[in-house]
């Protein structure tokens, strides 16, 4: 029988209390990267997406999971009332081309562009340039180890 | 001194000489073995590890209970398995011409992809359908596009399985109002819906309802069909989604049976006989990498559902007792890198899921890490089954590696392992009650977790992923779908909607929410609102202010 460790595991749901840290403010050492992981679209593979939420916190971040079903309005909201230093999107549906960048239209029209954003999934590499031209900072694919996404998102995000 | 003490005896002796030697000078590569899902290995087995077995009552004869062998007398020797493949994109049109390929190349079975607005049951000119059009399978919004999907295909000829959950009697409606247009009666129509919401809500993300309207909807198709559509399969018990989402094997068989349970009780309650839905029920599993585990998988699952169905619910005809599968390759296995290594694990996990008595097969194609699959890859897949079947020699005996020592152990251990999970669900009052505690899908994201840590430790190789790494530029052919056809499907719609009889749709849909709101079979006033041209989003648009919507709960 498997055991269920993951009481101890901490990700808080959306809307939870957060102590304020001021996203783009200066470096504070003590201050923990702040990440949302978000599903936008229809798409209901949350697989991916939720082995990195578990990995990103247990390298020692604080991680919001959106769930399913998230339009980009709404990630866009939950990454600025949470305050998140970096947003990672995961689409597994072909709908990228049509999602992503309107994430990052939305982030910009915030003013809250300076939020880093990775994505993954099913995302052909004739996409990549494409994406990363909207602004997204890195495409994950499949058999990315998360070890690389750690340090990614740790030597990137703007705190 | 009986064979079983000599030979406990032998084997001590071996272990201390002969194997102390040669460990001595050639350790073995690691220190543990185990199956991809964790279960300890030995060395080699003997009939001691299987002295519990009892060959009629544990194994017995094709075609017999407990079916650990077969459900078939003959299995392949009388009919191969149905090859299947899985497809559906953009348009109806686009996906017709696929269908009509692949029924060309020798497929002998259609298996629908429906987009995800589809199986949302959200119109393809919803804002939330946006950028979601005819990506992950085809678009279907009205009986119009489900005429065009079979257009020139016979429906009493050919049999269709539909990847169609929530909104699963939407699209059954339409199949049946396209067979009865090309003069095809309903009692002769032949394939499977896999309308199993209970995965959905765990694994696979396409639910509308909430559980008790989800499981009426679903009754009711039991119902209607047990007495309209006497050969269709009214649901499809899937795992494969369950190990897709990161399950292990034995956890795979567990929930799939603990759902299954679910269904037969919930129909029990709506006041069916067993015996009258029970033979419709199919099941569908993933055949992973682990080659012999998996094996062993297909026929603990087949020996533990017969057992439960006969000597728990006292199912009397033989149909009920048998578990009928279709199995898919497993898709979480294939690489984005050197994609082509893909096909060979496909033939691999192919051949499992016939060595392990599958009634029908789709093989995955290797760009399906990177895209959906180009004509080219399809048919590749295709051929991988066709050369297992007619060229390998596997099909031509019964359930070929019974009787190892090995496997029967393995089978043995699935049963026991999955039983035991089965009885955790029980006492928590029945799989519903433990998705609703997140402890399924907490069970599964451990296991999925746990098994990329595997992977990125290099405790688990993967050939390209982590070892065998190689520098590749890569020059693969995607099948790229045109961003046109998510317009061109929404002017298709608005023609419908322009062209049809509005006051009878607006009857049909008014008929379908009294109905709703009240406790009759639904699948007749949906029937007659698709054949009046409603939309699917319409219909579930109804739905939904009837029964509202599920709200997935925070679980990670």
């Amino acid at each position: 029988m498997v055991t269920l460790a993951i009481e101890s595991l901490y990700i808080s749901t959306r809307g939870s209390p957060v102590s304020n840290p001021k996203r783009g403010g200066s470096l504070n050492s003590t201050k923990k990267i702040r990440v949302l992981v978000a599903k936008p679209g229809l798409d209901g593979h949350d697989r991916g997406a939720k082995v990195v939420a578990r990995a990103l916190r247990d390298a020692g971040m604080e991680v919001i999971y959106t769930g399913l079903r998230q339009t980009p309005e709404m990630i866009v909201r939950a990454a600025i009332d949470e305050s998140v230093d970096c947003i990672g999107l995961s689409i597994l549906s072909g709908a990228h081309m049509a999602l992503f960048p309107k994430v990052m239209e939305l982030l910009k029209k915030e003013d809250a562009d300076d939020i880093l954003v990775v994505g993954g999934g099913i995302i052909p590499e004739d996409d990549v340039p494409g994406l990363k031209k909207t602004g997204i900072a890195e495409i994950f694919g499949p058999g990315t180890p998360l070890e690389s996404i750690i340090e990614y998102i740790q030597s990137h995000v703007r705190t | 001194m009986d064979d079983l003490e000599r030979l406990r005896k032998g084997e001590k002796r071996w272990t201390e000489s002969t194997l102390g030697k040669a460990l001595r000078t050639h350790p073995e590569r690691i220190e543990e073995f185990k199956t991809i899902s964790g279960v300890p290995l030995k060395r080699f087995y003997t009939p001691t590890d299987v002295s519990s077995l009892e060959y009629e009552s544990d194994l017995g004869f094709p075609g017999e209970f407990p079916y650990t062998r077969g459900v078939q007398p003959t299995m392949y020797r009388g009919r191969l398995w149905t090859m299947r493949q899985y497809s559906g994109f953009a348009t109806a049109k686009e996906t017709n011409e696929r269908f009509r390929f692949l029924l060309e190349q020798g497929q002998t079975g259609l298996s629908v992809a429906f987009d995800l607005p589809t199986q949302i049951g959200y119109d393809s000119d919803n804002e939330l359908a946006r950028g979601e059009v005819g990506k992950v399978g085809v678009a279907i919004d009205t009986l119009s596009d489900m005429e065009v999907l079979f257009h020139s295909i016979p429906l009493d000829k050919v049999s269709t399985s539909m990847t169609i959950n929530a909104p699963a009697s939407v699209l059954l409606a339409m199949y049946i109002a396209v067979a009865e247009k090309q003069g095809v009666p309903m009692n002769k129509l032949r394939g499977t819906i896999q309308n199993d919401i209970l995965k959905e809500f765990v694994a696979r993300g396409t639910y509308i309802f909430p559980p008790a309207p989800s499981m009426r909807l679903i009754t009711d198709i039991f119902a209607f069909c047990g007495e309209h559509l006497p050969l269709f399969n009214t649901i499809s018990i899937s795992g494969y989604h369950i190990r897709e989402a990161g399950s292990t094997a034995i956890q795979e068989v567990a929930f799939t049976i603990a759902n299954g349970i679910a269904y037969v009780e919930a129909a029990m309650k709506a006041g069916l006989d067993v015996d009258a839905f029970a033979p419709r029920l199919s099941f569908f599993f993933g055949s992973h990498s682990d080659f012999f585990e998996e094996v062993a998988k297909f026929r603990a699952a087949r020996r533990l559902w017969a057992r439960i169905m006969k000597g728990h619910f006292g199912a009397k005809e033989e149909r009920s007792l048998m578990m009928r599968f279709h199995t898919q390759t497993a898709g979480c296995t294939l690489t984005a890198q050197q994609p082509d290594n893909n096909v060979v694990r496909v033939t691999l996990q192919a051949l499992q899921a016939v060595l392990g008595g599958t009634q029908s097969l789709h093989t995955n194609s290797r760009d399906e890490a990177l895209s959906l699959p180009t004509r080219d890859s399809v048919q590749i897949a295709l051929r991988t089954q066709q050369i297992i079947a007619h060229e390998s020699g596997v099909a031509d005996t019964i359930d070929p590696l019974a009787g190892s020592y090995f496997i029967e152990s393995l089978t043995n251990e699935i049963e026991t392992g999955a039983l035991k999970y089965i009885k955790e669900i029980d006492s928590m009052g029945g799989s519903p009650n433990a998705i609703e505690r997140g402890y399924i899908q907490r069970e599964i994201h451990e296991s999925a977790y746990e098994f990329q840590r595997d992977v990125d430790r290099k405790r688990r190789i993967v050939v390209g992923v982590n070892e065998f790494i190689a520098d590749e530029t890569q020059t693969f052919d995607y099948l790229k779908v045109d961003p046109k056809s998510e317009e061109e499907q929404i002017s298709r719609l608005m023609k419908v909607r322009d062209t049809r009889n509005e006051q009878d749709v607006e009857e049909a849909l008014d008929l379908l929410r009294a109905a709703s709101e009240g406790s009759e079979n639904l699948m007749p006033a949906i029937l007659a609102a698709v054949k009046v041209y409603a939309t699917l989003g319409e219909i579930c648009g109804v739905l939904r202010s009837v029964f509202g919507e599920y709200k997935a709960p925070d679980i990670l």
